[in-house]
Order: C-alpha cells, then sequence, then structure tokens
C-alpha cells in the first residue's frame, strides 16, 4: 500500500497496522526516514518542503514496489512518505516488508529505501536559518541505488 | 489553452508552479514550447533545456520531440528525491 500523507504521521501505529494486516508474516522489516536538525547548507533546519506530483508520484513508487516484488520473495509492501511542510524530528517515510524469511525482507526494505531515494518523485527543499536550498539526490545515493544492478 | 506545471526549482525558476498558455500554430512539440518560453525568459529555457530535466505529457514521460496540443498537460520535472 502506498499513502503520502499531507499531515504528520505516526510510524509506530503505521507498522502495528501493517502487522495486523499480515499476520502470516515470518519477517517484517520496517524503516522511518526523519528529519534531521541540520539543514546541507551548515545552518539550522527550520522547514523541510517536499512536493509531489499527485498520481505520477504515487505510480513511480508503485514502480519501485514492483522491482522488490519481482526481486525478492515478499508477501507485502507499505509505503506512506510525506508532503507539505515537515519539522525536524518528524517522520518523512516509512517503509514495511514482510516476508516469509528474513533476508528477503531486510534486503527489499533496503533496496525499496535507495530507489526513493533517487526515482520517487517528490522534491525536497531546506528551510534554514540560512537560506532556502533544493535538494537533489546526493552521488552517494546513487552509487546506494547502483548497488543493486551488480 | 494548454496546462503547464513546474515542480522543485523548476517553478520557482518560472514564477510559479502552474501557467495556462495557448500554444497556437507554432508550437507543435516540447522542444517549441520550450523554445517559446526560452525567447520570453532565456533562464528558464536554459533550465528547462537541462539534461536532468524529464517531460511528462498527459503523465507518461516523452522525449523533447513529443508533440502537443492545447488540451495537453505538459509537466517539468528536475531531479526527484524522496526519501
Amino acid at each position: 500500500m502506498i499513502t503520502i500523507a499531507e499531515s504528520a504521521f505516526d510510524p509506530a501505529r503505521a507498522l502495528e497496522a501493517f502487522r495486523a494486516a499480515n499476520p502470516g508474516c515470518g519477517a517484517i522489516v520496517s524503516f522511518v526516514g526523519g528529519v534531521r536538525a541540520r539543514a546541507y547548507d551548515g545552518g539550522s533546519l527550520e522547514t523541510l518542503r517536499l512536493e509531489h506530483f499527485p498520481g505520477v508520484t504515487e505510480r513511480s513508487i508503485a514502480a519501485i514496489v514492483d522491482a522488490a516484488c519481482t526481486r525478492w520473495e515478499i508477501s507485502a509492501v507499505s509505503i506512506v512518505h510525506r508532503v507539505g511542510d515537515l519539522a525536524p524530528g518528524e517522520a518523512v517515510v516509512f517503509v514495511a516488508v514482510g516476508a516469509p524469511h528474513r533476508r528477503a525482507a531486510l534486503e527489499a526494505a533496503d533496496f525499496v529505501m535507495d530507489y526513493l531515494k533517487t526515482e520517487a518523485l517528490f522534491w525536497k527543499k531546506e528551510i534554514s536559518d540560512r537560506g532556502e536550498t533544493w535538494i537533489d539526490p546526493r552521488g552517494d545515493d546513487y552509487k546506494d541505488a547502483a548497488r543493486w544492478n551488480d | 489553452m494548454a496546462r503547464l506545471l513546474f515542480f522543485g526549482r523548476l517553478a520557482d525558476r518560472a514564477g510559479g508552479r502552474r501557467r495556462e498558455r495557448s500554444l497556437g500554430d507554432d508550437v507543435l512539440s516540447v522542444a517549441d514550447l520550450i523554445a517559446a518560453l526560452a525567447a520570453e525568459d532565456a533562464a528558464l529555457g536554459d533550465a528547462l533545456r537541462d539534461i536532468s530535466v524529464k517531460y511528462v505529457v498527459n503523465e507518461t514521460v516523452v522525449g523533447v520531440d513529443y508533440p502537443i496540443g492545447d488540451d495537453d498537460e505538459i509537466a517539468f520535472l528536475p531531479p526527484a528525491s524522496g526519501g
């Protein structure tokens, strides 16, 4: 399931809902990405502003999930991704992967996060006490995603 | 009227996230549209021609030669980053 959240969400509740909906999974791996307190410009972050392309963004995420389902034996995937204005400490993204066994769940969750960083259609702007900066994927993000092509 | 959508830094460059525009007889492709926009704002034209920008017409990624008309939605997408 893919959810674009316009307001703050509770990752713990998202995980509980995922567990309740997928009782047969032998392994569940979850990841929570949060808003850092320090901006890339070195200043103190005030707001992380995230925008998306309704409909098209959801499909870009679905393509990532489909790729994971093709590659690993997994039973279910849940992704919650925030848009709008976020404060430091708030959850940006929640990923949960359920599978019969742990290795597939661990690897697929890692894969999904790597591709969310480089392929999912979101645009991020940091607003810090030093100014405003649009955030591009970092070189390391592309390297992380390229690991799966080996 | 065609609907133009600008995302991320391109919205800042365009001075807004969306605008409507009559394409007329001269604008037949995405490339023509970029040329018309560049004639009015050279910096915006340069930004839209950047190799990292994706063009999406009616929610499908297309090439710069893709044909467009006044019933279409044309979106300009800079590099994206989620998570």
